[in-house]
Formats: C-alpha cells, sequence, structure tokens
C-alpha cells in the first residue's frame, strides 16, 4: 500500500493526514507520519500471561512486533470471524507496535476546521486514547494518541 | 587515504590498549622474554605504521618508546618503574596524537622533543638523536619489505596506495633501528619481518565494521530467513526436483549466516578490561600502595551495546576501590592483611545474566561516616538515618551528589559517583547490590539482564505453543511418558515427580500460563530448572532441539508479565517467548517457601528426628496408614497388566530387576486391569513394592506415635495433620520379601533420651519410629563424629546405639572417645551391626559398648532392642 501526502494540503490551516481504519465499524485515524508499516498479520505469536491487549508477536522482518488488539483494547466485543484483520505498524518510545484493526481504509488529510475535542460523555477508556475527533464526509473519526493507546500496564 | 588512515586509527589504537595491559604485566615479571618480545613487536610496528603513513611525530615518539624496548630487551636497561612510566607516557602520547589526527585528518603541529630527551636519556648512551633520524629512516623499512615479502596481494594494494599518497617517500632500504651498525644485523631483521607479520596478519583477521551495517545486515538476514522458509515449504508440496539439493544448500547457509551474523555483535567483556591493569597501576605507582588486580572470566560475551554501557562503570568502581578500598602497605600489615592489595574481577554467565562482581580486600565502606554524610546532605533526618540498618545506610552511595572521599585526588573525584553507575546500569535492566564489611572489604555485584546476550536455550511446546527455556537454568530433562520410567504423581492433586532420593516440586507450564490441553500428548516430559538455590520441575508436552538465541528484550507492555525473560526469533522465523524460570516458580507461588521448607526438613531430618515427612495411603480399609516419607524411593503406579504371579508371590519387572511385591493385606485381591499403587522401598541396590488401595498425601509432622499395636505390620498409632493413623512397621514388610533384608543395617537404645548412630539413612529412620514407639525421645547422628559434636553442644543422652561401620568416625573410635572423656562415661552405649562374629562382639564390649545387637535378626529387632534398653535403663538406674 501507498501513502501520498501532499505537502501544499498540509501547509494551508495545519492540515494533517491521517490513515483511518475501523474497528468493529467505527473510524479511527492515526497521523500518517506514525504509521510505518500496513500488513496482513500472518503467524501471531500469542504471549499467554501478557495483558489481555496484547495478542501476540509478530516477526516483521526481523523485528519483533507487539500486535495490540484494538477491539480488547477498547473494550469492543471480540470479532466474530477471527483470522482476518490488518495490522497498522507504529512506533511509540522506540518500541514497534502493530495494531489489529478490522479493515484499514484510506489516508486522508483533514483541515483543523474540522477537529473536536473529545465528546465529555465518552468512555473512560476511549477518553484516554482518543486525541480528537474529526468530523469526515464518512462520519466521525476517532483519531487516536499513540503513546497513550500503547501505555498498557501490566494485568492479568 | 581516508579509508588507510581509518584502519590505522582503529588498528593502532587496539595496539596501544595491549600494550598497556602487557606492560603492566611486564613491570610486574620482567624476566618474561615473552611478553617483553610482543610489547616491542607492537610499538615496532605502530612506529612502522606511522613512518609509511608519513606520521613523523607519532614516528619518532613510538620510535623513542621502541628504543627502550629494545634495551630491555638486550639486558642493557633495567625495568625500572620509572622506565615502564616513561613508555606508559610515550603510550599517553601517541593517544593524543592519534585522538587529534582522528579529528583533523592530521598531525598537529608541535613537538614531542621534551618527552624523546627525557626517553632517550633513559636510554643512553646510544639513544640520543633517535627522533630526527626516525621520521625519514622509517617509511622505508616497511614499504619495500612488504614489497619484496610473500604478500603479493598486499604488495599490490601497497603499490596502488603508494601512488595515491605522495607524500609517502618512497625511499631506498634503510636502517631499521636507530644504531647505524644495525641494518645487516641479524636480530634487528627478524624485529622487522615480525612487525610486518603482524601487520599483515592483523590486516587480514579483522576488519572494523559499522554497528549499523551489522544491524542491516541482521534485518535483511531475517528477511532471507524467511524466503528461505517459504521456498522450502513450496518445495514440500511439490514431487522431487532438481530444486532440492540446492535449497537444502540454501538453508544451511542461510543459518550459517545467522548464526555469524549474530556473532559479530558480540564482545568478550575484557574487551572493557582491557584499561584497568594501567589504571590500577598508574594508581598504585601515585599512591604508593601495592595493588594486584585479578580478572576473571574475561572470555564473557555481551552484546557490544551492553559492553559500552558498563566500561565507564567498571572503571569507575576499579578505580574506587583502588583509591579509597585498598589502604596503604603499612596500614595492611598492621590489620594482619598481606601488604598487597587485591583488586578482583570476577564476570560470569548464570541463569540468565551475566554477573560482573568487583571486590577488594580493602578497608570496607564506613556506615557511619555514610550515615552522617547522608544526615548533612539533607538525604535522610537524623532519626531516620539512625534507624536504619547497616546494608540500608550502604546504599546512600548510590544516591546523586553523594562521595565519602574527602580527600579529591587525582583519580578519584572526576565528577562520576555511583550514582552514575547505577543510572548507567539500571538502563541497561540490570542492578547492583553492594556489601562491605568493615577491615575486610567491599564487594558490588552487578546483575545485568541478558538483554541481547546469545544463550543457548532448550525450545519446548506446551499445548501447541513453543516456548524457550535457557539451558543456563536447565539441569536435567526427565521422560514421564507413558512407558518411561519415571512418572508424575499426585499427590493431593498436586504434582509431583520422585527423582531419585528427593521428591521434586512441578510447575506445570500449562496450568501456570493458563493454556487448554491440545491433542492427546501431554505432560511428557519434566524440565529440572534450578533457579538459585531452588530446584523444581517444569511440566512441559514436547521437548524440540536447543537453539543458540539472542534474547531481546520485550516490549514495555509485557513488563510487567512475570513469566519471561524476553523473547526472539527462532531459525525459522517465528518468534518465541523465553520463559523465566525464576519468574514462573515466583508466580506458581510460594516456591520459596517450598523450598525452605524442604531445607528445614532435611536438616531437622539429619540431626533431630522430632519431626518428619509421611506419606499417607490407603491399604485394607478406610483408616489413613502412615510410612515415613524417607523410607519410601519411589511411589509408583504400575499396570496391573504388568504384575506377574509367581508360585504365590507376585513380582513385577522393575529396572531391569524383578522387583517382589508384598500387599499391605494379606487379603489383598490384586487387580486384572487398571493400576496398582505400590511404594518402593530401595536399599543397597534391593527394591521391593508394597501394594497399597490409594497414596493419599505427604505431611509434616512430630513423629510421635501413640501406642504399640499387636497387630504385624503396625508399630502404633500417630496423629497426623490432626488424625489419627496406623504407622506401618515398614520392616515388617521389608522382611516379607527379602528376609534379609536387614543384614546391613542397624538398632538402638533405651532410656528418655536415645541417640541413634547409623550413617545410613534407611535405618536411622527404621529404628526411629521404633524407638518412638517404646517411648523414646531420639536424636539422630550420621556417624561418630556428628554424635560427638552433639556432646560438644552439651547434649546428654540416657542411652547411645551405634552402629559399627561408619565413615568419619567408626562406631569403635566413637566408644572409645566416649569413654575416655568425663561428659558421657557413663551412658550406656548399644552396638548394633551385622558383623556378628564372635571377635567383633569383643571388640565392641572392649571399646566399651554395654550391649552388642546383630542388625541381621530383623524379626527380633525390636524386641532384642527394647530388652537391651530396658536392661541397660536399670543398669544405670543400679550404677546411680
Amino acid at each position: 500500500m501507498t501513502m501520498h501526502t501532499n505537502p501544499a494540503e498540509l501547509a494551508e490551516s495545519e492540515a494533517k493526514s491521517f490513515v483511518t481504519f475501523k474497528v468493529a465499524d467505527q473510524l479511527f485515524g492515526v497521523p500518517v507520519t506514525e504509521v510505518q508499516d500496513i500488513l496482513a498479520p500472518d503467524a501471531i505469536a500469542p504471549v499467554p500471561g501478557g495483558p489481555a491487549d496484547v495478542c501476540g508477536l509478530i516477526n516483521l522482518r526481523g523485528r519483533i512486533v507487539t500486535v495490540i488488539d484494538m477491539r480488547t483494547r477498547l473494550s469492543l466485543p471480540p470479532q466474530d470471524h477471527a483470522g482476518k484483520g490488518m495490522c497498522v505498524t507504529v512506533e511509540s518510545r522506540g518500541d514497534a507496535y502493530t495494531l489489529l484493526v478490522d479493515a484499514v481504509g484510506d489516508v486522508i488529510t483533514l483541515s483543523s476546521d474540522l477537529r473536536e475535542g473529545n465528546p465529555a460523555t465518552l468512555d473512560a477508556v476511549w477518553r484516554e486514547v482518543a486525541d480528537a475527533v474529526y468530523r469526515t464526509d464518512q462520519g466521525l473519526l476517532v483519531s487516536l494518541h499513540i503513546d497513550r493507546l500503547l501505555a498498557i500496564g501490566p494485568k492479568s | 587515504m581516508d579509508d588507510l588512515l581509518q584502519e590505522f586509527l582503529a588498528e593502532t589504537t587496539e595496539s596501544l590498549s595491549v600494550l598497556d595491559v602487557e606492560l603492566v604485566r611486564f613491570e610486574r615479571d620482567s624476566s618474561d622474554a615473552t611478553i617483553l618480545s610482543n610489547i616491542f613487536r607492537l610499538m615496532h610496528t605502530i612506529k612502522g605504521t606511522c613512518g609509511f603513513l608519513g606520521l613523523p611525530r607519532l614516528g619518532s615518539v613510538a620510535h623513542a618508546g621502541e628504543n627502550i624496548l629494545g634495551k630491555f630487551r638486550d639486558g642493557e636497561l633495567a625495568v625500572t618503574p620509572l622506565a615502564v612510566t616513561l613508555i606508559l607516557r610515550a603510550i599517553d602520547r601517541i593517544r593524543e596524537l592519534l585522538a587529534e589526527l582522528e579529528t583533523a585528518g592530521a598531525e598537529p603541529a608541535g613537538s614531542d622533543a621534551e618527552l624523546i630527551d627525557e626517553i632517550n636519556g633513559l636510554a643512553a648512551p646510544s639513544g640520543g638523536p633517535a627522533h630526527v633520524e626516525i621520521a625519514e629512516a622509517e617509511p622505508a623499512s616497511t614499504l619495500p619489505n612488504i614489497g619484496d615479502g610473500g604478500f603479493p596481494v598486499a604488495a599490490e594494494l601497497l603499490a596502488e596506495i603508494a601512488q595515491s599518497l605522495e607524500p609517502v617517500p618512497a625511499a631506498a632500504p634503510a636502517p631499521e633501528l636507530p644504531a647505524p651498525a644495525a641494518p645487516r644485523e641479524p636480530a634487528s631483521r627478524e624485529t622487522a619481518k615480525e612487525g610486518e607479520a603482524r601487520e599483515a596478519a592483523s590486516a587480514t583477521s579483522s576488519i572494523r565494521v559499522n554497528v549499523d551495517t551489522i544491524e542491516n545486515l541482521m534485518t535483511l538476514i531475517s528477511e532471507l530467513v524467511l524466503t528461505r522458509n517459504q521456498l522450502l515449504q513450496m518445495q514440500r508440496a511439490q514431487k522431487e526436483n532438481d530444486f532440492k539439493v540446492p535449497l537444502q544448500r540454501l538453508s544451511h547457509i542461510t543459518s550459517d549466516l545467522q548464526d555469524g551474523v549474530t556473532r559479530m555483535r558480540m564482545q568478550p567483556i575484557g574487551n572493557a578490561w582491557n584499561k584497568l591493569p594501567r589504571i590500577v597501576r598508574d594508581l598504585a605507582v601515585e599512591t604508593g600502595k601495592k595493588i594486584e588486580l585479578k580478572m576473571l572470566g574475561a572470555e564473557t560475551e555481551l552484546d557490544r551495546q551492553v559492553l559500552e554501557m558498563i566500561k565507564d562503570p567498571l572503571t569507575h568502581m576499579v578505580r574506587n576501590s583502588a583509591d579509597h578500598g585498598i589502604e596503604d602497605g603499612l596500614k595492611r600489615l598492621a590489620a594482619g592483611k598481606p601488604e598487597t592489595g587485591t583488586i578482583a574481577l570476577d564476570a560470569y554467565h548464570e541463569s540468565g545474566h551475566i554477573f560482573i562482581r568487583i571486590a577488594d580486600d580493602g578497608r570496607g565502606l564506613d556506615v557511619e561516616r555514610i550515615r552522617q554524610k547522608a544526615i548533612t546532605n539533607g538525604l535522610a533526618t537524623e532519626a531516620a538515618a539512625a534507624a536504619m540498618s547497616d546494608q540500608q545506610v550502604l546504599q546512600f552511595i548510590f544516591r546523586a551528589g553523594f562521595s565519602t572521599a574527602e580527600k579529591v585526588t587525582s583519580v578519584s573525584g572526576r565528577g562520576v559517583g555511583m550514582d552514575v553507575v547505577r543510572t548507567n546500569i539500571e538502563r541497561i535492566g540490570g542492578t547492583i547490590e553492594l556489601s562491605s564489611v568493615a577491615g575486610r572489604g567491599t564487594t558490588f555485584l552487578i546483575k545485568i539482564p541478558l538483554t541481547l546476550a546469545i544463550v543457548s536455550a532448550l525450545i519446548v511446546e506446551v499445548s501447541g505453543q513453543r516456548f524457550a527455556i535457557p539451558q543456563l537454568n536447565v539441569t536435567e530433562l526427565v521422560s514421564v511418558a507413558e512407558r518411561a520410567e519415571a512418572r508424575l504423581e499426585t499427590i493431593n492433586s498436586t504434582p509431583v515427580l520422585r527423582l531419585r532420593d528427593r521428591l521434586l516440586p512441578l510447575i506445570s507450564l500449562r496450568a501456570a500460563l493458563h493454556l487448554q490441553p491440545q491433542g492427546t500428548s501431554h505432560d511428557n516430559f519434566v524440565i529440572v530448572a534450578q533457579v538459585g538455590g531452588s530446584t523444581f520441575g517444569i511440566v512441559v508436552d514436547r521437548v524440540f532441539d536447543t537453539e543458540e538465541i539472542v534474547v531481546k528484550p520485550v516490549a514495555p507492555v509485557l513488563r510487567g508479565t512475570p513469566y519471561y525473560v524476553g523473547n526472539t526469533i527462532l531459525g525459522d522465523g517465528s518468534v518465541i517467548m523465553i520463559l523465566d524460570p525464576n519468574g514462573l516458580s515466583a508466580a506458581a507461588g510460594q516456591m520459596e517457601g517450598l523450598d525452605q521448607a524442604a531445607a528445614q526438613e532435611r536438616s531437622a531430618l539429619a540431626a533431630h528426628a522430632d519431626l518428619a515427612s509421611f506419606l499417607l495411603f490407603r491399604a485394607s480399609g478406610k483408616e489413613l496408614k502412615a510410612i515415613p516419607l524417607e523410607l519410601v524411593s519411589r511411589i509408583e503406579s504400575l499396570a496391573a497388566a504388568s504384575i506377574e504371579h509367581v508360585g504365590g508371590r507376585q513380582v513385577v519387572q522393575y529396572r531391569e530387576h524383578l522387583m517382589p511385591l508384598v500387599p499391605f493385606d494379606p487379603a489383598h485381591v490384586w487387580k486384572d486391569q487398571g493400576h496398582q499403587d505400590v511404594l518402593v522401598f530401595s536399599d543397597n541396590g534391593r527394591s521391593m513394592g508394597l501394594a497399597v488401595d490409594e497414596v493419599v498425601d505427604i505431611v509434616r509432622e512430630r513423629m510421635a506415635v501413640e501406642l504399640s499395636s499387636a497387630r504385624p505390620g503396625l508399630l502404633g498409632s500417630a496423629i497426623i495433620a490432626g488424625k489419627a493413623v496406623d504407622v506401618v512397621d515398614a520392616a515388617y514388610f521389608l522382611t516379607q520379601a527379602f528376609s534379609d533384608w536387614f543384614e546391613v543395617t542397624a538398632l538402638h537404645a533405651a532410656a528418655k533420651r536415645a541417640l541413634l548412630v547409623d550413617d545410613s539413612p534407611f535405618f536411622r529412620n527404621l529404628v526411629a519410629p521404633l524407638l518412638t514407639s517404646a517411648n523414646w525421645q531420639v536424636t539422630t547422628a550420621s556417624d561418630g563424629a556428628e554424635a560427638l559434636k552433639l556432646r560438644e553442644a552439651g547434649q546428654n543422652f540416657d542411652v547411645i546405639i551405634s552402629d559399627i561401620e561408619m565413615p568419619n568416625l567408626d562406631g569403635l573410635a566413637l566408644a572409645c572417645a566416649i569413654r575416655n572423656d568425663e561428659r558421657w562415661r557413663t551412658v550406656p552405649m548399644i552396638a548394633l551391626s551385622s558383623h556378628t562374629e564372635e571377635a567383633d562382639i569383643n571388640a565392641g564390649r572392649e571399646a566399651g559398648f554395654d550391649d552388642y545387637l546383630a542388625k541381621s535378626d530383623q524379626t527380633r529387632l525390636p524386641e532384642n532392642l527394647a530388652r537391651a534398653m530396658r536392661a541397660t535403663a536399670s543398669n544405670q538406674r543400679r550404677a546411680s
């Protein structure tokens, strides 16, 4: 998959480009500058005893990358058809993580005019990981704060 | 030019480190010609290369140094600390020049005349004009020599280089050494050749590669592995074809390649230690102390990044030890210590970590001063500091801004504190511990996880998932599969394994990781793991191979998970978690407690018979039966079909022997199918099995047999775990299997307190309950020496029962020792021996035994023992 960013667009009115993806029909976005790779996961090695949000590890060209199950992370019901999905690889504090999502959408550029703060009534987990909400023609897009998203503590 | 210079810089820097170390060694033992010639060669190489590259300043300094070394070698100059210091200064100067050369790309302007004159002054009379001469003479000697020599490739290269290097004077052959008469002298020619050979060797045996290059290579190789795996997969789906053989080759080469690149990153820790002998030596000279630096385990390999991180902390700590730790010679002698202080560095791999110990035998840390300082510096309030233990107070030295050195010498006080040391070590996930004994020295123990180190790991599988266990933790692998000798037992649903003479606590990996059983093949292997002092078994389904792996730290989100030390990518490209046996055992709960209990139990059994473990089982009715666990060597569940009935007796093939089986209940009905629980007793290579209905539990209890039993096979009853149980007389059943079972064993005494001395744990465990049931309080000792220790400890006994044949101090010697000392002189002694010849008995009586019982007469042993005990007790009463 290739991603294009238009510098001209970025310059005007502080527009930002996002890679979009869907988890349980909700549209999410991660700043395109933070995305390292998008892949279809193959052979996820589970980590028994690890946090529930970690669905396992994959070998991404010789690098061990932690796979985060976005459904679990966002307290959503597990996907009915297991095994499918796509991975969006990001980096946080020098470590690579990949977010297991239902489907990857597109790269879109959104102007800051469309940006809204988090609704106050948002679920606590969501409020924690959501950076902002954007109004798009495909519906509301929740842009994620990567570092906060990956601040996963030890859990039984 | 750049490449060449780069290589020269790297090579020379390395040579200089070696020189430092070698010189310090040489100073200590100036008679060692090998070290000297090594030093000489290194210096000569540096000099030669400098000349070749047209670096006159460097060349002249190196030459002056070489000059002195030459004098050492020829015995013209004595090896004095002053001379060695001068050479070391020359080395330092070379280093400085190199540093500038590296940054500026050219030698700095300036003169080394002062240093060279000083050196030459020492080397006088012949060394005078050396520095002038060498700048011209040197280039010539190296270049043509190589050109003429047996290195055609090198020669070509050199010729090419020479063309591109205008400043290099391609001069005619010229004298190698400063002395004008030298050129034709055999010795100097030889030296020149040695130098060449070394140059050529170092040029071909090692090259320097940027770390990023290696990292990239590593990534590429991982890709290659994946591609190879895909190819192999495709190949497997095909019929025989031409690709098979080349693919296999490709596969092997890929594996080797991966291996090789992984190793590239590793460096021996000795690389970080190179500077230390020099530092310690300089410090010793400066402070007038005598210090020996011992270095062990220099070959221990570390990832180079880790190595870089610990280099400075190590240097700092060694410097601290030398500066503050070690006292000066007079003080040491006054304190009764050897004049020479020792600083010992020791590096080793253990249980998945690298340990580095830095120990000195100096004065130790001054706890009171640290306490005061902590208060002064506001690190703790007076009350808090006063309440702290010494160990807690010592930790203050790791706090920022803390330094106890009242004098700042040129050595310490460079702005690096122990806080920096600790920060650096913790940054790579390590820990540092400190212990100090006033007057005895200080020891630091650094523990670094094997984050990036290569370890050999055992690959195991449970519930279809693979895991790696570092081989360092694995002591043994036991197969417990259906047909194997060892079998898993459950006691009260807690799995245990009887491994030789001990009961091994087990952790089911499946249960610990909450995995679901998969397939049919379960719990086939027990990995016996050792962590610190505790040993336990990890139950897994399958064991694959061992593999060399690079331990990579887990992602931060997984650090809270206690079971893993890291993860890695296996040769086939799959990601695998590396288990941490320590974390597993801790997570499995109370392992530490268990272990302690086991240790206590062992020591309690060795010296005192009041606490013992019992195996509880059911046989012949619902009542619980108990038997001392020590007597039971194994618990087996035998297939009923494997039991053979021969002439009214039951036997089973067990460990290549026929083992007789005795039913607990004479009316026992042998089953045709299913399993038969059997307690196996072994002694002296013989085994017998006691058939029981069900094994229930193992409990640890005070051995208090309440009353004797008239029923054969039972000693009496006891309260164990709050329940009345029948205590089984193992001896009764043993003699049913082998009438002569006890020929090799021993028995007991009479009165309130009895001391039982026998080297056979089996017999101690057999006799002690007999005595207990006759209302004796029993203490056991495993030989005469141990018995005498009890006497020294002020213990008193009413009777002593002793075996004759024992290690250390036998029964006869024990009797003599007892009879020749006031304390136990009057205590009745009963000998218990399998030697029952007239002469043996007389010898026993002569030694001081009051009675002599035969071990062989097992059926009457309890009776005889009781009689003898009564007799001796009443004799004693009469005597008193």
